[in-house]
């Protein structure tokens, strides 16, 4: 993400939100002979996709012992057939431990997502009913907006990967809504919400009352302390315009 | 069945135990069989505020490992005796709470009582959610001040997503704010959020609104249910929360501040 508060300053990076598909190896037991051997089999398979590759481990399915769980062994065994172990994804404590001492990085796993996954699931089958009404019919199917009529409470976290996102409730201090269209949020948007987060730059957020700690459009993001002067506890619209994000009152759009 | 009701709010200190103990004799007081349950393993209060912390012989704990009956650790209420009290364990841990043991352990209550309040520890860790699971309606306990009221809506979001209910896909766990230690003359200046302002934030059905007084100091200190203090401004505001848990309208009282008569205000210079 890169901040447009301060976009007339020159610096010499900025951050940017990415958003990539990744290899896993959904990891059962590990045992280094057997593993190098069936990696190699693997790869055998499509030479070429695997080369050079980013690779995560995922340990949600893991079963065997935490001691046979080597990380070092693994990321030597990768790399001699030119695969990049990046990090590892889900697993107990213990096991994130070993594998930061291995300079893994730590991805969250999906069982540590599952009280988000409660509300989107719900959320998608209203969102599948909607779509049809939303879609107008012009060329090729837009895809569904995801609509979500409950409050985003702090702490949670709605997603929707592909088109837009409607809530038609608040959305609280502390809770994160993102999509990878435009958001719209029929009550105040008190929490973080980032659209475009695929890189759409011409992705918009719409608001009853923008209180919010964070809004961000295809990374450029401004933070609450930032909103302040500008549309603060009102109906606004932010889009991106010349790599700023700007807020305007909806009366006025 | 029982109603299961579990009182909650993501942060400590905000009259969790307290409201467990008031709503829980207020309606045993009205003929309702309730059982009133402490999930808050290791830091057992709610036998302290019933005043029954000398009768504890079993615990819940006991009950769920099978060293128990669930009458053997039952405690009946020396006042109202449609109410009795599971205590919690002191010297365990937590994790002793299991969902299989928990449910077992309602399930046999759902048997006999009417009410089944469970009084949820602080926090959002294994023993907030294991007293919440079961339940069918929630009493979110917020202070007026900012931490407290995101706390509540951090519990909402897991009550919503993490509760039996959710998880089977069953019609939502009722929600109902509580607002204690509600001093209107300090939200008239400006130093605590009002019932609006809380309301507006959380958007959940106002049950009650108890107002800030020593008495319910007084009464925890004595080990009595406020409720039981019939002649106070906190037990009246309780009795009134029970009413409409109840399904009776009352209107909303103490959400003004008394404005000080002639003579007070001559002697004490206010």
């Amino acid at each position: 993400m890169s901040d447009t508060a301060t976009s007339g300053v020159k610096q010499g990076f900025q951050l940017k939100s990415a958003s990539v598909s990744m290899t896993a190896l959904e990891l059962y037991y590990f045992d280094d002979g057997e593993f190098e051997e069936v990696l190699r089999d693997k790869i055998s398979q499509a030479p070429g996709f695997f080369k050079d590759i980013p690779l995560i481990i995922s340990l949600e399915k893991y079963q065997g012992l935490d001691s046979e769980l080597d990380f070092f062994k693994i990321i030597g065994t990768c790399r001699r057939n030119n695969i990049h172990v990046i990090g590892v994804r889900g697993g107990s404590d213990d096991q994130r431990r070993l594998a930061r001492g291995a300079a893994l990085a730590l991805l969250p796993g999906n069982g540590q997502r599952d009280r988000t996954h409660e509300a989107e699931q719900a959320a998608a089958e209203e969102a599948e009913t909607a779509a049809v009404a939303a879609s107008t019919g012009t060329a090729g199917d837009p895809p569904p907006a995801k609509i979500v009529s409950q409050p985003v409470r702090s702490g949670q976290q709605v997603h929707a990967p592909e088109g837009d996102l409607v809530i038609l409730a608040p959305v609280q201090a502390g809770a994160e809504v993102l999509a990878a269209g435009n958001i719209h949020v029929y009550g105040p948007l008190r929490g973080r919400a980032l659209a475009g987060i695929h890189g759409a730059e011409s992705a918009r957020i719409f608001c009853q009352s923008l209180e919010a700690e964070l809004v961000s459009i295809a990374g450029h993001y401004k933070i609450s302390e930032d909103l302040q002067d500008n549309g603060w506890k009102s109906a606004v619209q932010i889009q991106l315009r010349d790599d700023l994000l700007v807020v305007t009152p909806l009366d006025k759009a | 069945m029982a109603r299961i009701i579990v009182v909650t709010s993501g942060k400590g200190g905000v009259g969790k135990t307290t409201t467990s103990a008031s709503i829980s004799t207020g309606l045993a007081k009205r003929g309702h069989k309730t059982v009133v349950i402490d999930f808050d393993v290791g830091l057992r209060n709610l036998d302290l505020i019933m005043n029954c912390e000398r009768r504890v012989v079993y615990d819940f704990v006991n009950v769920i490992q099978g060293e128990a009956s669930l009458n053997q650790a039952l405690i009946r209420d020396k006042r109202v005796d449609t109410l009795y009290i599971l205590p919690a364990s002191q010297t365990r841990e937590k994790e002793a709470l299991t969902k299989d043991g928990v449910e077992k352990v309602i399930n046999e209550l759902s048997e006999t009582f009417d009410y089944i309040v469970c009084d949820s520890p602080a926090g959002i860790e294994h023993g907030a959610l294991m007293a919440l699971y079961y339940a069918d309606e929630a009493i979110v306990v917020t202070n007026p001040e900012v931490s407290s009221v995101r706390d509540s809506d951090r519990i909402l979001g897991i009550l919503q997503s993490k509760s039996r209910r959710a998880e089977m896909g069953q019609d939502q766990v009722k929600e109902h704010l509580l607002l204690t230690r509600y001093n209107p003359s300090r939200v008239e200046k400006g130093e605590m959020l009002s019932v609006a302002d809380v309301e507006e934030i959380l958007a959940i059905p106002l049950l009650g609104v108890i107002p800030e007084s020593q008495i319910v100091l007084n009464a925890s200190n004595q080990g009595l249910p406020v409720i039981l203090e019939e002649d106070s401004d906190a037990g009246q505001a309780y009795e009134d929360a029970v009413a409409r848990l109840l399904g009776e309208e009352r209107e909303h009282r103490f959400m003004t501040s008394q404005k000080k008569g002639f003579f007070s205000r001559m002697f004490k210079g206010g």
